[in-house]
C-alpha cells in the first residue's frame, strides 16, 4: 500500500518517529509508534475500518476524537476506538465485521478497592485546551491545588490542530502567533507551577450524583500490574470543577452521510496538522464559517486539492481575511449551495451538490457533482456540555469556559477560561480582588462575530474620517489609513475590510505608526504617518489573516517591490519563478517572477515574504498568489442522488431521517419515546451527534420545539470497560 | 367541559399500558393520564427487561405465565418487535443455602406449571459460558423465561391500545384531586366490584389542565400511589386512603452491544458487602443489561446515578462471568421499585371507595406482571374473573395482612 503520510509542510515540521509494524486483517503495515491507530491506517491508505451490525454499512472515522466510536477497531482481541489508542509494534488490528466477538478469557481477576482511593482536589479542570490550560494558570499562579485531566496524550486541545496565526492581540491571546505554538507557550507556564497537576491520557467518564467525577486514566503502569500498561478508573471529588471540555461538530443530514470520507472539519484538521497523515486527496467542505475555511487552507498546506467550499447562507459566516485567502489560493467559495448526496459504495467516491433557492430548496438543474474521496463537514460546533449540565443538576459547584461555555474562537477562550479561574479562586476564598473588567470586555469582543465587510465607498469614508481625525489633533497632512494615493516611499497595504477582534499589526510596527480605528482591537487598521514606515514588513509577517503587503517605491517607482505573505511551500516560490498574483478575491493581475523570498522563521516562523516588481497601477491591489491554477470541473453525470429521507441521523443506530419523520407524523414529540419506536439516540455516542439534527427534523415537520421533550442524559459519557470499573488489576 | 369514560387509568406505565389495551380491547372506553410526556416513561423504562414466571408464589407465576405468552407471541400477533429473547433465568448456586431456598421452591412452581429444573453445573456452563465453576454446585434454569424491551414494549402496547379505538391518552397531565362521591343506586355490586355499563359518574378526576368524569378508576400510579391515595374525598372528606407503597430505588446499566454469547438471565442471590442479589442478561441487541440490589435499600424517590453503583455491580459481575472484563459499560439508570412490606402487588378493588381498583405496588416486577394483569384487571373491571384470576386477586388483596416476605423478589 502506498503511503500517505505529509513529508513536507510548509508550517509544520515533520517529527521523526519510531517506525513499528502491525497488521491489519492479517496483513503487515507500518505505521509510527504511538500515533493513534486511526492515524496510522489512513497513513497507509485504509479509510474502511469495519461494517456496520445492522445493515453492513461501511464505518470509517467521524470525530477522530474519542467521541463518537464510529471508527472502533479490534485491537489485540479487543474493541477500541482507533482514534483514542496508541499503536504499538506488533499490534494486531481488525476491522469489525458486525459485533465484536468477546474473547473467551476466563481468568478470574482481582480488584483494586476503587472507593476507597477517592482523590479529593479543590479544583478538577476537565480539558486542556486554551480555556482549561489559562484557568490552571491563574490557579496555580495562587497557589490552589488543582487537577487538570485530558484524553488526549498531550495538552493543547484543539490549539494542537491550529497551524494558521491567531486574531486577537499580541499581549492578550498571542495575537499572529500559530495555535499550536500558543499550545505549548502555555503548556511551559503551567510546568512552573508546581500546585498544577495534569493527568494526559485521562478521560471524565461521568459524574454523579454524590458530586464525584469519575475518570479512566490510561498507561498506568505500577507495581500492581507487573509494570505493564493498564487503565485505570478513578473517583475525583473536587470542591470546584471547571468544564472545559470545548465542543464537538455539528453533522448535516444528507444521503451517504455516513459514508467513510464524510466527516468533520476538526477530526480532518485531527488527522493532517496533528498527526500528519494527508488522509485525502481531494476534498470538498460543506461550510463557510471559519472552521470549515481554515481547513480548506490546512488542506492546501497538506498538498489536498480542494474543490470549492460551500455555504447555504448568501455570505461566508466566517472571517473574510480566511475566506480571501482560500480564495486567492483558487478554491471557489459557492454560497447560497448545499450538499444534495456524498456518493460511493463502501466509501465516497463524489459528492452532488446544488443551488439553494430563496426557501431553502436546492434549485433543480443547478446540480453539479464533483469527483471527490472526501466531504467534510463543517456546519457548525455544539459545546461538549454534558459535564456541566449534569454536575449542575447534581447541585455541584461547577463552572464552565472556553467552547464549552460558548462556541467562540480560542482567542476567546483563553480569555473565559482566565475569568473562571480568577471567580473560581474567589468562590474558593483565596483570591480577594475583582474580575478585572477589561478581561469581561476583551472575551466578549473576541466572542463577537465579524462585522459586515465594507464596501470600497464605506473603507474611503473611513480613510478620511481617520484623516480628519488626524489632522485635528496633530495638524499633518498626511494621507492616512493606508495612503493609496501615495506612489512613493515605502508603505504597507491592509486588505482588510472586515471588523474582527485583531490588531497584532499595532504592536508589531516598530515605528508605532500602525493604529486601528479608534484603538478598537476591531477597527481597521490605518496608518498614523506614511513618511515614517521603514518597509520593516513585521506588519506583512504577522498578519494573521494574511491582508498585509509592503509596497516600496523607493528603488524604482514605476515598478515598485511589493512584499507578499505566502504559507506554502518555499519550492513554489523559489527566485525566478514565476507565479500568478491576484487581488484579494482572487482575480488575476498577471504572472510575475519572484525577485526574492524573505523568512524570519524564528519570529514569524512558516511565514515567507515573497517580493515581485509589478507595475504602479496594479501594486497596491495585489496580495494574493494562486496555488491552484484552474477550477476542478464537476463530473459529467445525471443527478441520481438519493431521497433526503435516506439521510442516516442516528449513526450508531442506522435510523434514516424518514423513519424519525414518520414517527413524528404519528405524534411523537418525546425523543426519550423514539427510542422505543426506532432506537434514535441509544447507540454509544449518547446522542452527542444526532441530538441536534432530531430536533432539525422536528422543526421542519412544522413541531413547535417547546412542545418536545428532549432526551434525558445519563452517564456514562464515554463507555468504560466492566474490568476497568471493577477495579481490575493490570 | 368534564370529558366521561368508563374507566380512567392513573399512569400511562408498566401496568397501566397493558390494562388499557385490554379494557380497550373488551370495548370500555378507557382514559389513560400521565404526568410524563409520553408512554412508559416513569419507572417502566428502568425496568431491564427480564420476564420470568419463575416466582415463589401462585399469583405470580400464573400472571407471569400468560405475560410470557403475550410477550413472547407479540411480533407475530401485531408485528412489532418487542425484542421477545427466550432465554430463561437461571439462578446459580454456590451455597447450600440458596440450593436449599430454590429447591424449595419447585413444588409450587411446578404445580402452577413452571417448567424449571435443578440442572448440574455442566449445563450451567453451556448455557452460560465462562461461568465461574469454582464452587458452582448446580441451579435453577427455567427455559420458557425471557426478556423483552421495555421502551418497545410501552411503545407497542400504546399503539395497540389506541387501535381498539377505545383509549384516550392524555399525557404531561398531573392529577391534582380525585373526587368521588356515593351514589347508592350506581348498580354497584355488593362485593364492590363495578360494571362498565354501568353509566352513573362516581368519580370526579382534576388534573392541571382538565377534569374527567367516571365510574371506574384505576390506579396504576406505582411508586406514586401512596400520593394519589391521599388525594382521594369522597363526599369531600378526606378519604384516609393509606395505599402501603414505598419506593426504593435500585440502579441498572447498559453495555455496549457484543456477538450473542449468552441469553438467560444471571441471578445471583448470594448477597455481598452493600448489596444483595444481583442479575444480568444478553438482550436481542447484544447488550449485557444489569441491576443490583443494594442493602440497606435505597428508600425514597431519588433517582439521581451514583458513583457507588459502576464498582460494586462490575466486581460481582466479573466475579461470577470474567469474561465481561472487557465489554464496556454505555450507561446507567436508576429507578424506583415501588414496593409493599410484604414485596407482592397489589391488585384489588378497594372495598370502601366503589369503584377505585388497586394494581400497583408492583414490587420491580410492574413490566414483566404487567401484560398478564391487565388482562385480569379488565375482567375485574367487566365482571368476568376467571378462578384462576380469582387465585391473583385473592393474594394480591388490599386486605392481606402484608406480614410475609416474598422470597424471589
Amino acid at each position: 500500500m502506498t503511503s500517505k503520510r505529509i513529508t513536507q509542510h510548509p508550517v509544520l515540521d515533520i517529527p521523526e518517529g519510531n517506525n513499528v509494524s502491525f497488521t491489519w486483517n492479517g496483513n503487515r503495515l507500518e505505521g509510527r509508534e504511538g500515533e493513534m491507530v486511526s492515524s496510522a491506517l489512513f497513513a497507509n491508505g485504509v479509510q474502511i475500518f469495519g461494517h456496520h451490525h445492522k445493515d453492513n454499512s461501511p464505518q470509517g472515522i467521524f470525530c477522530a476524537n474519542g467521541q463518537c466510536s464510529q471508527c472502533l477497531v479490534i485491537a489485540d482481541g479487543l474493541p477500541v476506538k482507533s482514534c483514542m489508542t496508541p499503536l504499538r509494534e506488533g499490534m494486531k488490528v481488525q476491522s469489525v465485521e458486525g459485533l465484536p466477538k468477546v474473547p473467551e478469557d476466563d481468568n478470574i481477576p482481582t480488584f483494586e478497592d476503587i472507593d476507597s482511593q477517592i482523590k479529593d482536589v479543590d479544583v478538577l479542570i476537565i480539558g486542556g485546551g486554551p480555556a482549561g490550560l489559562s484557568a490552571a494558570i491563574e490557579l496555580g499562579q495562587l497557589n490552589i491545588k488543582t487537577l487538570i485531566v485530558d484524553d488526549k496524550d498531550r495538552l493543547g486541545g484543539k490549539l494542537v490542530l491550529q497551524t494558521h496565526k491567531f486574531f486577537g492581540s499580541v499581549e492578550d491571546s498571542h495575537a499572529g502567533t500559530r495555535g499550536f505554538e500558543i499550545g505549548h507557550i502555555l503548556e511551559k507556564k503551567l510546568a512552573q507551577l508546581p500546585s498544577v497537576e495534569v493527568w494526559l491520557e485521562t478521560t471524565a467518564v461521568g459524574v454523579f450524583s454524590d458530586k464525584v467525577v469519575g475518570v479512566v486514566r490510561e498507561n498506568i503502569k505500577d507495581e500492581n500490574s507487573g509494570n505493564k500498561a493498564y487503565s485505570k478508573y478513578i473517583k475525583i471529588r473536587p470542591q470546584k470543577t471547571l468544564v472545559a471540555t470545548g465542543a464537538r461538530e455539528k453533522m448535516l443530514p444528507f444521503p451517504g452521510n455516513t459514508l467513510p470520507g464524510v466527516y468533520g472539519a476538526g477530526a480532518f484538521q485531527t488527522l493532517v496538522n496533528r498527526d500528519l497523515v494527508k488522509s485525502s486527496e481531494r476534498v470538498l467542505i460543506v461550510g463557510g464559517g471559519n472552521v470549515g475555511i481554515i481547513a480548506g487552507y490546512h488542506a492546501i498546506q497538506a498538498g489536498i486539492e480542494v474543490v470549492a467550499v460551500i455555504e447555504g447562507l448568501p455570505e461566508v459566516g466566517g472571517y473574510k481575511v480566511h475566506a480571501d485567502k482560500l480564495e486567492r489560493l483558487g478554491v471557489p467559495i459557492y454560497t447560497r449551495h448545499t450538499v444534495l448526496s456524498a456518493n460511493g459504495k463502501d466509501a465516497v467516491e463524489s459528492v452532488t451538490i446544488a443551488q439553494l433557492d430563496d426557501k431553502w430548496k436546492a434549485i433543480k438543474g443547478t446540480e453539479k457533482t464533483f469527483k471527490v474521496d472526501t466531504v467534510l463537514i463543517a456546519v457548525g460546533l455544539s459545546p461538549v456540555n454534558e459535564f456541566y449540565l449534569k454536575a449542575k443538576e447534581w447541585g455541584m459547584d461547577v463552572y464552565s469556559a472556553g467552547d464549552a461555555q460558548e462556541i467562540a474562537e480560542a482567542s476567546a477562550a483563553m480569555f473565559t477560561g482566565k475569568i473562571e479561574g480568577i471567580r473560581i479562586a474567589k468562590a474558593l476564598g483565596i483570591y480577594e480582588g475583582g474580575i478585572p473588567d477589561e478581561w469581561t470586555e476583551k472575551a466578549a469582543v473576541l466572542k463577537s462575530k465579524p462585522g459586515v465587510p465594507l464596501s470600497e465607498e464605506a473603507l474611503s469614508a473611513l480613510r478620511s474620517y481617520c484623516c480628519d481625525k488626524k489632522k485635528d489633533s496633530e495638524g499633518g497632512s498626511n494621507d492616512a489609513l493606508d495612503g493609496r494615493s501615495v506612489e512613493n516611499g515605502v508603505m504597507p497595504v491592509f486588505h482588510c475590510t472586515q471588523e474582527i477582534p485583531c490588531n497584532p499589526c499595532t504592536s508589531v510596527c516598530e515605528e508605532g505608526i500602525i493604529k486601528t480605528q479608534d484603538d478598537k482591537i476591531t477597527g481597521l487598521p490605518y496608518l498614523t504617518d506614511i513618511t515614517k514606515c521603514k518597509g520593516c514588513m513585521n506588519c506583512v509577517a504577522i498578519c494573521p489573516g494574511l491582508a498585509a503587503t509592503l509596497v516600496d517605491y523607493r528603488k524604482d517607482g514605476e515598478n515598485p517591490t511589493v512584499t507578499l505573505p505566502y504559507e506554502l511551500w518555499r519550492d513554489t516560490v523559489e527566485k525566478g519563478q514565476v507565479i500568478t498574483i491576484t487581488d484579494v478575491k482572487g482575480n488575476l493581475l498577471g504572472d510575475y517572477p519572484v525577485e526574492r523570498v524573505v523568512a524570519n522563521k524564528k519570529k514569524f516562523p512558516g511565514t515567507l515574504l515573497v517580493q515581485v516588481k509589478m507595475g504602479k497601477d496594479v501594486a497596491k491591489k495585489a496580495i494574493g498568489i494562486k496555488f491552484q491554477k484552474s477550477p476542478i470541473e464537476s463530473l459529467d453525470v445525471p443527478d441520481t442522488s438519493a431521497l433526503p429521507d435516506e439521510a442516516v441521523i442516528c449513526r450508531c443506530e442506522r435510523v434514516t431521517a424518514g423513519e424519525i419523520r414518520s414517527a413524528i407524523r404519528n405524534g411523537v414529540r418525546d425523543v426519550n419515546q423514539l427510542k422505543g419506536i426506532n432506537r434514535t439516540g441509544m447507540g454509544s455516542c449518547g446522542s452527542k451527534t444526532c441530538r441536534t439534527m432530531v430536533l432539525a427534523i422536528f422543526r421542519d415537520e412544522g413541531v413547535d420545539l417547546k412542545e418536545v421533550t428532549e432526551r434525558t442524559d445519563r452517564p456514562l459519557f464515554v463507555e468504560v470497560p466492566f474490568g476497568t470499573l471493577a477495579g481490575m488489576k493490570g | 367541559m368534564a370529558k366521561n369514560y368508563d374507566a380512567i387509568i392513573i399512569g400511562a406505565g408498566s401496568v397501566g399500558l397493558p390494562a388499557a389495551m385490554s379494557l380497550g380491547a373488551l370495548g370500555v372506553k378507557t382514559a389513560v393520564i400521565d404526568k410524563m410526556p409520553s408512554a412508559g416513561q416513569g419507572e417502566n423504562k428502568h425496568a431491564i427487561g427480564g420476564i420470568r414466571a419463575t416466582h415463589s408464589d401462585p399469583g405470580k407465576i400464573i400472571a407471569c405465565i400468560r405475560s410470557i405468552e403475550i410477550f413472547s407471541t407479540w411480533k407475530e400477533t401485531y408485528g412489532d418487535d418487542i425484542e421477545w429473547l427466550t432465554g430463561g433465568y437461571m439462578f446459580p448456586v454456590y451455597r447450600e443455602k440458596e440450593e436449599n431456598l430454590l429447591k424449595s421452591f419447585l413444588p409450587i412452581q411446578r404445580k402452577y406449571g413452571l417448567n424449571i429444573d435443578y440442572v448440574s453445573p455442566d449445563v450451567i456452563s453451556e448455557i452460560a459460558p465462562g461461568i465461574n465453576r469454582d464452587g458452582l454446585l448446580g441451579g435453577t434454569f427455567s427455559p420458557n423465561d425471557g426478556s423483552a424491551s421495555p421502551m418497545n414494549s410501552a411503545a407497542a402496547f400504546f399503539k395497540r391500545a389506541k387501535e381498539t379505538g377505545n383509549v384516550d391518552f392524555y399525557f404531561k397531565e398531573s392529577v391534582k384531586g380525585i373526587k368521588a362521591t356515593h351514589a347508592s343506586n350506581s348498580g354497584l355490586r355488593a362485593d364492590g366490584s363495578s360494571s362498565a355499563n354501568n353509566d352513573s359518574n362516581n368519580f370526579v378526576v382534576e388534573t392541571d389542565k382538565d377534569t374527567y368524569n367516571t365510574p371506574i378508576l384505576i390506579d396504576a400510579a406505582g411508586p406514586f400511589s401512596r400520593q394519589l391515595g391521599e388525594m382521594v374525598t369522597v363526599d369531600s372528606k378526606p378519604a384516609n386512603l393509606d395505599i402501603p407503597v414505598f419506593p426504593d430505588s435500585h440502579e441498572g446499566g447498559v453495555t455496549e452491544p457484543v456477538e450473542p454469547f449468552f441469553k438467560t438471565m444471571l441471578v445471583d442471590l448470594r448477597p455481598a458487602q452493600g448489596s444483595k442479589n444481583y442479575y444480568f442478561y444478553q438482550n436481542a441487541h447484544g447488550h449485557i443489561i444489569f441491576c443490583i440490589t443494594p442493602d440497606p435499600p435505597i428508600l425514597g424517590f431519588d433517582k439521581r446515578e451514583t458513583s457507588l453503583f459502576l464498582p460494586q455491580v462490575a466486581s460481582r459481575m466479573l466475579n461470577l462471568m470474567p469474561r465481561l472484563k472487557n465489554i464496556r459499560v454505555r450507561r446507567v439508570w436508576r429507578g424506583l421499585y415501588p414496593m409493599t412490606p410484604d414485596g407482592s402487588p397489589i391488585l384489588s378493588w378497594n372495598k370502601d371507595i366503589k369503584g377505585l381498583l388497586h394494581a400497583t405496588g408492583m414490587c420491580g416486577q410492574g413490566y414483566m406482571l404487567g401484560p398478564g394483569l391487565g388482562e385480569i384487571i379488565s375482567r375485574m373491571v367487566t365482571d368476568q374473573l376467571t378462578e384462576s384470576d380469582k387465585i391473583v386477586t385473592d393474594e394480591f388483596s388490599l386486605y392481606r395482612s402484608f406480614g410475609g416476605e416474598e422470597a424471589l423478589k
